[in-house]
């Protein structure tokens, strides 16, 4: 299963009920302010290093340019895609939840 | 020109501050907030800008928006100078819980008539009890 997530972890709660029904094996792509989700050294940081090893992390790269978000500021276990890698990501996986 | 000499005299100003707590591209508050300020520079009031909370991305460096179709409208804090909007107050505790410092955030910087044109930092790094303070001093607060 495929899970976006396009809200500020700072400002909603949506980050965190995404992580608490994620599913080991799962997909999560960070979208839009949902990027901010993927920066270490930050409130939630912590909680994504501390996530089972069988969630993928994902945080689409467009995104992540337009905030200022330089790839040497992401956590280590999140990888950037493309636009294109979003479509596959959709591809891949059966179903997607879109948290908003 | 100071304030005084453009017309609106002192007795006549009110203290305005503009609260922005959003990030700038997934809701359209940054941008209206910025847009607002440039249309209020226009009135002669002692104008502020308040960031904290996801406002504080509002004046990060690097922004590029080529990739999502939108406008990159950061470089415009940049010009507020020009229009006598020289207070903008960004709060410690929101940037570091975001893993933010000073030195990620846009140089923005304004000529002090009164001190021979030096060119200032219009920045400056607040404590949130200190903002609170700001926020209790002011006429009139616009929140984004």
């Amino acid at each position: 299963m495929l899970h976006t997530v396009n809200k500020s972890p700072f400002e909603k709660t949506t980050f965190d009920s995404c992580l608490n029904h994620a599913r080991p094996g799962d997909a999560i792509l960070l979208i839009e302010d949902g990027v901010y989700a993927a920066v270490k050294g930050t409130a939630v940081a912590e909680r994504v290093a501390a996530l089972n090893g069988d969630l993928s992390i994902y945080a689409l790269g467009p995104d992540l340019s337009a905030r200022g978000i330089k790839d040497t500021s992401l956590i280590e276990r999140i990888s950037v895609v493309d636009y294109g890698g979003f479509v596959d990501l959709v591809a891949e996986h059966d179903v997607s939840q879109a948290w908003l | 020109m100071s304030a005084e000499e453009n017309g609106a005299g002192a007795e006549d100003q009110k203290k305005f501050l503009y609260v922005n707590r959003r990030a700038p591209y997934g809701t359209i508050y940054a941008l209206e907030s910025l847009e607002v300020v440039l249309i209020g520079a226009a009135f002669d009031q002692d104008v502020s800008l308040a960031f904290f909370d996801d406002g504080v991305f509002q004046i990060i460096k690097g922004q590029d928006t080529a990739g999502i179709g939108m406008k990159n409208f950061s470089p415009t804090y940049r010009a507020l100078g020009d229009y006598e909007v020289t207070k903008l107050y960004v709060e410690k505790e929101s940037l570091e819980e975001r893993g933010l410092t000073a030195d990620d955030l846009m140089e923005i910087t304004y000529e002090d008539e009164d001190d021979d044109w030096a060119e200032k930092s219009s920045v400056q790094l607040v404590s949130r009890a200190e903002l609170s303070e700001i926020m209790a001093a002011q006429d009139v607060i616009l929140s984004f």
